[in-house]
């Protein structure tokens, strides 16, 4: 059968099962929109290209599918960056489709021409220009092979116009044959009973969960990991959720914003279990006072993060949720023969100690009874009110990480994030890109921040125009308040171009603009009956605004550089140390 | 300490492949000493081979970010005292009618061929490996070097092993 390039694309998304795809058309991609028309998946129309990207990655991120984004070239691909960036620096799979101009015209500087390919090279995990109308089906599905395998990742192929013009024999073959590209699946069998001989003789083990579990879907095999050998766990802030807060396993969350107990689980640690995750600054602080005593285990799908920032000891490389089932297999032969009970280590002690750190120093949230809205209380009665089944999707800031501190998750993809990248603006587009995914029965809460809000809230258009029912929550405090909180605690309070008046916009009107319902709760005492009457309302997006207490700030706190010694739980604890060193 | 390492990477002959190994080297902050690359037996896949200059930890790395580019195909890394490697030098060298003999001469000892003559000058062709190209070089200083341009390492490991050995790459020779 002799189809066009863009007919091509069309059917070679529908072969990889797509669903929806969210996009903007224009001049080079315009061949692709034709055909589109007739196309067996949902398109949502966005109202910027980065909108479509985050889309994409909040599909991605909720329903553990690659997300899709099609868009044209120049301008259109360029606003892609953010969020492939993103992507790339979180692991999450998106297929992005840019159209280009005709590749007779390539490198003449053509309208709308930009190097794409080259642009987006180090913020892809892989890219293709397609120069032949046959190479489109096969390029697409290694596009979607590359991003969903292996360490997941964003990849672009870029498709000239008059490519997407030509006819071809269409042809489809499942299969997938790239010789330079065979991520490792198993993990070495020796270095799996090395792991687990040396959790044996561990003292203060601790399983560090990061987000590749949460890509692999581990959680049930994490859990029983980590019940059978009585490890405790902190969830980092891609890691939350993958096993329940609730568990009496789970410590905290570690980090420059973790729980206290969190980050002392790591530092005092003398066996790092550490699955998925990548000694990100953000967890380590201080890198050379990071963990100090601690061997570490380090499982992990690719092999470039294994002694990447941290010395490894038990090196693994293959799919998290592979390695989990044959850990769990030889303890399980192990349990048949009896011979089980020496590989448990001996952890009462250590753990009574988390358990005691974590009852001494809990969050700590001053919320009068009446009055002035603390933004904890807010986020607190938000899960009050959403529940277990939500998914909630935060921006960047410091909404994000009261989010990830309060909110007590219970599963793998529950909590949506831009943490790698920090990218300000993620949550709206995030958000309807996951209630695209998860479908009309759970509900899905985006968490933004007033400056967040500001920078992608056009994309509330697209969510009413295809009816794509996302709660809307925004905790305004009339500042950037994260970069606030830095003036105030390292700049001597001298605030420099962080104050965003909370009534610019008047976030009512702009919900009437958009046509959907609008909430303003400021006190305390309205705060549940406000929320009550969002939740009541599942057919429509709506938007709940917060106005909250503007000077609160992000407590734990690790200061910026320092060790995760150095970790404080108050302002005044921070300004007394300040003061101490002054006088000395 | 920096050492120097030598890396053979085998990679498929695709637009932009090179672009992707410099860019990453650049993005990670890696040094290249020297990179050259060029056609194998195989039409379908490149050799480049690498001089880096990096400590062991480092260069573990620069093999595992390397090994993420979804066109390359095989890294080894080669043990100098197991590798012929050369290096390409045309040296162009002030002359005149009394030191011509000399420069002649000094290219004989490094059995390097002289390429082009005429009244003030001579070019001198030179293969070997960086030290003695960098000794000839030393010796000419004297008489004026006019020009030099070097080429990238090349290398292959001494003995009937190969690159592909033990890998399913499988080359195909162009007829």
């Amino acid at each position: 059968m002799q189809i066009t390039g863009a007919q091509a694309v069309m059917k070679s998304l529908e072969a990889l099962g797509v669903d929806t795809v969210f996009g903007y058309p224009g001049g080079a991609i315009l061949p692709a929109y034709d055909p589109l028309i007739e196309a067996g998946f949902e398109h949502v129309l966005v109202r910027h290209e980065q909108g479509a990207v985050h889309m994409a990655e909040g599909y991605a991120h909720a329903t553990n599918r690659v997300g899709v984004c099609i868009v044209t070239s120049g301008p259109a691909a360029t606003n892609l960056v953010t969020g492939l960036t993103d992507a790339m620096m979180d692991s999450v799979p998106v297929l992005a489709i840019t159209g280009q101009v005709a590749s007779t015209s390539i490198g003449s500087d053509a309208f709308q021409e930009a190097d794409v390919t080259g642009i987006t090279m180090p913020i892809t995990k892989h890219n293709e220009l397609v120069r032949e109308v046959e190479r489109i089906p096969g390029a697409i599905k290694e596009a979607f092979h590359v991003a969903r395998s292996g360490r997941p990742g964003p990849v672009l192929v870029d498709l000239p116009k008059d490519i997407l013009n030509q006819t071809f024999e269409w042809e489809w073959d499942d299969r997938v044959d790239l010789p330079g590209y065979k991520p490792t699946v198993r993990g070495h069998g020796k270095m799996v009973k090395e792991a687990l001989e040396l959790i044996a003789t561990a003292e203060r083990p601790v399983i560090y969960a990061g987000g590749g579990l949460v890509r692999a879907r581990a959680g049930a095999e994490v859990l029983r990991f980590a019940e059978m050998l009585n490890l405790p766990v902190v969830t980092t802030l891609m890691g939350r959720g993958i096993i329940p807060d609730s568990h009496e396993l789970f410590v905290g969350m570690p980090g420059m914003h973790g729980h206290y107990a969190g980050v002392r689980a790591l530092q005092e640690s003398d066996l790092l279990i550490t699955l998925g995750a990548r000694f990100d600054d953000r967890v380590t602080g201080k890198l050379d006072a990071f963990a100090p005593e601690a061997k570490v285990i380090h499982v992990d799908v690719d092999p470039a993060e294994i002694g990447k920032n941290r010395t490894v000891d038990v090196p693994i490389v293959g799919d998290l949720k592979v390695v989990l089932e044959q850990l769990l297999a030889v303890l399980d032969e192990k349990q048949a023969k009896g011979r089980f009970d020496r590989l448990v280590p001996e952890t009462t002690a250590w753990r009574e100690h988390l358990t005691t750190l974590k009852a001494e120093h809990p969050l700590l949230v001053e919320q009068p009874e009446a009055g002035v809205l603390k933004p904890q209380s807010a986020i607190r009665a938000v899960y009050d009110v959403w529940g277990d089944e939500a998914v909630y999707v935060a921006g960047v800031g410091q909404h994000q990480m009261w989010a990830a501190q309060h909110i007590p998750y219970t599963r793998a993809g529950q909590w949506i994030n831009s943490g790698g990248l920090g990218t300000m603006g993620f949550a709206v587009p995030a958000a309807i890109g996951a209630k695209a995914g998860v479908g009309r029965d759970v509900p899905v809460v985006a968490i933004d921040g007033d400056g967040c809000f500001q920078m992608t809230f056009q994309e509330i258009a697209s969510a009413v125009q295809h009816d794509i029912p996302v709660i809307f929550v925004v905790i305004n405090n009339g500042y950037l308040g994260m970069v606030r909180q830095w003036q105030s605690l390292f700049y001597s309070d001298r605030l420099s171009q962080v104050a965003l008046p909370m009534d610019l916009p008047d976030l009512l009107k702009l919900a009437d603009a958009y046509g959907i319902p609008g909430f303003r709760v400021e006190r305390i005492e309205d705060l549940y009956t406000t929320l009550e009457k969002a939740h009541g309302i599942t057919d429509r997006p709506v938007l709940v605004e917060c106005r909250v207490d503007p000077d609160e700030m992000v407590f734990p706190m690790v200061p910026a550089g320092a060790s995760n010694e150095e970790l404080l739980e108050t302002a005044e604890e921070w300004y007394a140390r300040v003061a101490a060193a002054q006088q000395a | 300490m920096h050492d120097r390492h030598t890396l053979s990477v085998l990679v498929e002959n695709k637009p932009g492949v090179l672009t992707r190994i410099a860019g990453m080297f650049a993005r990670r902050g890696y040094n290249i000493h020297s990179l050259a690359v060029g056609p194998t037996e195989d039409e379908r896949v490149s050799r480049l081979t690498l001089v880096v200059g990096t400590e062991a930890v480092q260069l573990e790395q620069i093999i595992k970010q390397l090994n993420k580019l979804v066109h390359v195909l095989k890294i080894i890394e080669l043990d100098p005292e197991q590798t012929v490697e050369r290096e390409m030098q045309l040296v162009k060298v002030g002359a005149d009618p009394v030191t011509r003999s000399q420069i002649i001469e000094i290219a004989e000892v490094f059995r390097a061929k002289i390429v082009d003559v005429d009244q003030d000058s001579i070019t001198i062709e030179a293969a070997g490996n960086p030290g003695k190209l960098e000794a000839m070089a030393e010796l000419l200083e004297p008489y004026g070097i006019r020009e030099l341009v070097r080429s990238g390492t090349i290398a292959l490991s001494r003995g009937t092993r190969s690159i592909t050995d033990g890998s399913k790459l499988r080359m195909r020779r162009v007829s």
